[in-house]
């Protein structure tokens, strides 16, 4: 398994933190915790090894498209690059809903 | 609501399955909060808390933020309740240290809250293949502390399984089922301890074929299980079914014995039937059960059997 | 013959009547007036169930177990708490029962009346003492075992306490035997080592014993004065399980256990 970490400039703002998907054979979960610096800090943890190339230009291309500061986890079982850019896009999505009262814990 | 066809709209018994809004294509999280009352669920321990497992990554394994295991307090028609959700689709939902952990402690609380007059009863939404195998005696551990913790609840408030499928429940956490107050399953959900694949390896394909998929149903399946008093209810695989079904379970309160306790009942199950044809009974199938063949000569010189397994280990 | 036959022969003094051949019952006295059932899973070669012939346990011995623990919580009911008998589980089973008709007839089911037995009785206040002297694994340790207030275990090569036994393990996860041991030097849980298993955190003693096979008379010596000190142990402590978390191994191997619990403690409300 390998463990990759960047960082984009992003000066657009979220409301709340999301999180979805599942570490499934095929899938992944994301973590989204928004932030107050103008950056996306985001760490992909991968059962697959050496496809860092094919991440970086995965999320260059989504956050090109969606610079959203804050801190992104991404917890992958071998999602395919477009699993990846769906799920990106649904934790963003996620994180503009109003929140759900009872589950809004700090 | 979609324009339902006039084939669908001329059989009643079709418009269930039409209308459906199907459980188990949900995530255990979106179960757990679709069975209690709008507005009422609360996670604890949710993915935010990090509270992952420490045994994965040594191994290669991505652990998941929320182990697996999802707890949801809330109400359930108006009373205080627990959802214990497993994730099928993280390690075969199976269970580790740490969703071992959250599982027993949520029901320990419950028991501890029904201990000082706040009654809270436990939904146990069983999607797993048992104990985690990557987490060895640390997971077969954690089962053993849910058992305990369940059996602390159950004397106090009803603890429901429902096992919904595609995964079904199997290995060491069907003890659950099988000490849960009652049990609901779903068309699509399977009950078992061994699957057939295990059952293959260990006794070989005369045992148990696991390519024969009609067997498989036929034994761990829905119809099976209730007719031979293993499940309480079967429903179609609809969220307002499934939370009805479990709503009706746990109304129907803590019986005087449960299940598990009712030894005259399983020791019958298992009495050669008078006339000594048929050595065992299925009640509710109303049909005898002959072992499969070749089954004396097979336990004692298959490859799989216990004499060659004491060779290897 | 199999462990468990051999040291339940050993340590008891009256065997009684059982209803199955798989289970082996005796009420003894473990000395110094610590009385004790006995109850030990034994390979039965004329089992009714085929898959359940070398010592596993299966529909019968679910229910042979759970009667046998019932009857002394009902013997035991008019006394005081600490005065009820212990229990003690010899354990040496290679499994829970693989088949077809273990299946049918819901083996589930039948392993959760052994569980809900164990239980009932360690919170009625018996001592539930588990002696594995051989294999623990999987359902077969889950039915016979680990519902114990106490667990000790023989320091020996051939204990093996483990979710699986090793060729499944390997298969299911999808490594070699090799790559299994190798990762078992960094992630403990997955040893096959007692003495590794101990540091995990619910070993409640390593017996060392000079003839794990055929124990001596001082190796029945050894056993039974540690049985004593778990029983009293176990009169001491709660009747939960929650002494597997409070060992001092614990705190360092399972912290993980700790931190989920201590967060959803706080958490609920």
């Amino acid at each position: 398994m390998q463990t990759l970490n960047l960082e984009y400039h992003a000066a657009d703002r979220a409301a709340r933190r999301a999180h979805v998907g599942v570490v499934g054979s095929g899938d992944l979960e994301i973590l989204f915790e928004p932030g107050t610096d103008p950056t996306a800090s985001v760490r992909v943890r991968t059962t697959v090894d050496g496809f860092d190339v094919v991440w970086r230009r995965v999320l260059d291309a989504f956050f090109a498209h969606h610079p959203v500061a804050g801190r992104y986890e991404l917890n992958d079982f071998g999602a395919t690059p477009g699993i990846v850019s769906l799920r990106l896009l649904q934790v963003l999505e996620t994180s503009r809903k109003p929140a759900h009262p009872e589950r809004n814990r700090i | 609501m979609s324009d339902i066809p006039a084939s669908v709209a001329d059989r009643p018994e079709l418009q269930a399955l039409w209308h459906r809004h199907s459980f188990v294509e949900l995530d255990a999280r979106a179960r757990a909060f679709s069975l209690l009352d709008e507005d009422t669920g609360q996670e604890y321990c949710d993915p935010f808390d990090r509270i992952e497992s420490p045994w994965l990554e040594p191994q290669g394994l991505v652990p998941e933020s929320d182990d697996g295991l999802v707890v949801v307090k809330g109400l359930l028609a108006g009373e205080s309740c627990v959802v214990i959700g497993i994730e099928g689709a993280f390690q075969g939902g199976s269970i580790g240290e740490v969703s071992g952990a959250k599982a027993a402690c949520a029901l320990q609380l419950a028991a501890r809250d029904a201990r000082t007059g706040q009654p809270i009863s436990a939904v146990l939404l069983l999607e797993t293949g048992g104990v985690r195998l990557q987490e060895g005696t640390l997971g077969l551990n954690a089962v053993a502390e849910i058992l305990s913790a369940l059996l602390e609840l159950r004397g106090m408030r009803p603890v429901i399984g429902v096992v919904a499928g595609p995964l079904g429940s199997y290995g060491g956490m069907s003890i659950v089922a099988g000490l849960c107050t009652r049990v609901v399953l779903t068309h699509e959900g399977r009950l078992g301890f061994n699957g057939a694949q295990v059952i293959e390896s260990e006794a070989g394909v005369a045992e148990f074929d696991s390519s024969d998929h009609a067997l498989i149903w036929s034994v761990n399946g829905p119809a099976q299980r209730y007719a031979t008093g293993l499940a309480d209810a079967v429903v179609l695989d609809d969220v307002p079914a499934v939370r009805q079904a479990v709503i009706t379970a746990v109304a129907a309160g803590v019986p005087e014995h449960h299940r598990s306790e009712e030894l005259d009942v399983l020791a019958a199950r298992l009495s050669p039937s008078d006339g000594g044809q048929a050595r065992f009974s299925l009640p509710g199938l109303g049909i005898p059960v002959a072992p499969s063949p070749g089954q004396d000569s097979l336990a004692a010189s298959h490859p799989g059997s216990a004499q060659q397994r004491g060779a290897e280990s | 013959m199999s462990r468990s036959q051999t040291w339940f022969d050993a340590l008891s003094t009256q065997t009684l009547p059982s209803p199955y051949r798989s289970i082996a019952i005796a009420d003894s006295d473990l000395g110094s007036g610590t009385p004790a059932r006995l109850l030990a899973v034994v390979p039965d070669p004329d089992n009714e169930f085929p898959r359940a012939r070398h010592g596993e346990v299966g529909l019968l011995e679910g229910i042979g177990l759970a009667h046998a623990i019932r009857e002394v919580i009902e013997l035991d009911s008019g006394l005081a708490d600490d005065q009820r008998r212990s229990i003690v589980a010899v354990v040496d089973i290679p499994s829970q029962a693989y088949g077809r008709l273990e299946e049918q007839f819901g083996e589930h089911l039948y392993i959760a009346a052994a569980v809900d037995a164990y239980a009932a009785a360690r919170v009625a206040g018996h001592p539930v003492i588990a002696l594995v002297v051989g294999s623990a694994i999987s359902g077969g340790f889950l039915a016979h075992g680990l519902q114990a207030s106490q667990i000790l275990a023989l320091d020996d090569d051939k204990i093996e306490i483990q979710a699986i036994h090793k060729p499944a393990a390997a298969r299911i996860t999808l490594r070699t035997i090799a790559e299994l041991d190798e990762l078992a030097k960094i992630v403990t849980p997955l040893s096959f080592d007692v003495r590794e298993w101990a540091t995990l955190g619910y070993c409640d003693g390593l017996l060392k014993v000079s003839n794990p096979d055929q124990p001596t008379g001082a190796d029945v010596s050894l056993a039974s004065g540690a049985l004593r000190d778990a029983v009293a142990r176990a009169r001491l402590g709660q009747r939960d399980l929650t002494n597997r978390l409070q060992s001092a191994q614990a705190q360092h191997a399972r912290r993980a256990s700790l931190q989920a619990r201590r967060r959803l403690t706080e958490q609920w409300a």
